[in-house]
């Protein structure tokens, strides 16, 4: 299943680019399997990820926990907690 | 009531966006500005965003005040981008009969946006230095008083 990622802010920076496309693996059902699969692949990943405290999730564009399912999710946005206004 | 969000680079005239909220039968307009703070040395600020999903969660903000209080009109204004300091960031304009709902609802509005809104700032500091802005947790407990 293929599932579009965005990355914001320090993960943005930690990584080096702003999103990709990737084809998830089949044992890969929640948005924490889904980062326990990115900072697998080392370097920048391992680092953005390193504190899961640190981490926020949007799922197709709404706030969601780490435990959220990624069934027919087409969009999963990872980034630091927000500091607007 | 259908709130004006707007998400935007360019700056804003808080007096002109008052105005516009003084509407028929208002008999009070309350508002808030955010401006970049100059302290510690800041050169600059930049703001951040999710842009498929910031106009929508401020809305859902805006709404969520519309229906808790009795409002003649809601004005959020976020913008993004870099600035300087001095420069203003966001504001939150709120018109109703009664001063009451008016004062809640901007209060409510910027109070959810530090907590709900996808933003992300990132400082410039005069000496070279630059660092993103860490969440603080007293505007969760800011946010609480509303539940």
């Amino acid at each position: 299943m293929a599932i579009d990622l965005l990355y914001f802010a320090w993960i943005r920076e930690a990584i080096g680019r702003d999103g990709e496309t990737v084809d998830l693996p089949d044992g890969v059902k929640t948005v924490a399997m889904l980062i326990d699969w990115l900072a697998e692949r080392g370097g920048g990943y391992t680092e953005a990820f390193v504190d899961r405290s640190r981490l926020r999730v949007a799922v197709d564009q709404e706030f969601a926990g780490l435990d959220a399912s990624l069934a027919g999710v087409r969009e999963i946005a990872l980034f630091p907690p927000v500091t607007g206004g | 009531m259908t709130p004006d969000i707007r998400v935007q680079h360019e700056a804003f005239d808080p007096g002109v966006e008052c105005a516009r909220l003084e509407i028929d039968n208002v008999g009070a307009v309350a508002s808030f500005t955010g401006l970049v703070r100059g302290e510690g040395g800041l050169a600059a600020l930049t703001l951040e965003h999710y842009p498929a999903m910031t106009e929508d969660a401020l809305r859902r903000i805006a709404e969520d005040a519309a229906g808790r209080w009795s409002l003649a009109g809601l004005t959020v204004i976020h913008r993004v981008g870099r600035m300087t300091p001095g420069d203003r960031i966001v504001f939150v304009g709120a018109a109703s009969r009664h001063r009451g709902d008016a004062i809640d609802a901007m209060h409510f509005v910027i109070d959810w946006l530090k907590t709900d809104a996808p933003f992300w700032k990132r400082e410039e500091f005069a000496d070279g230095r630059s660092s993103w802005v860490e969440a603080r947790e007293g505007d969760i407990t800011q946010k609480k008083r509303w539940a």
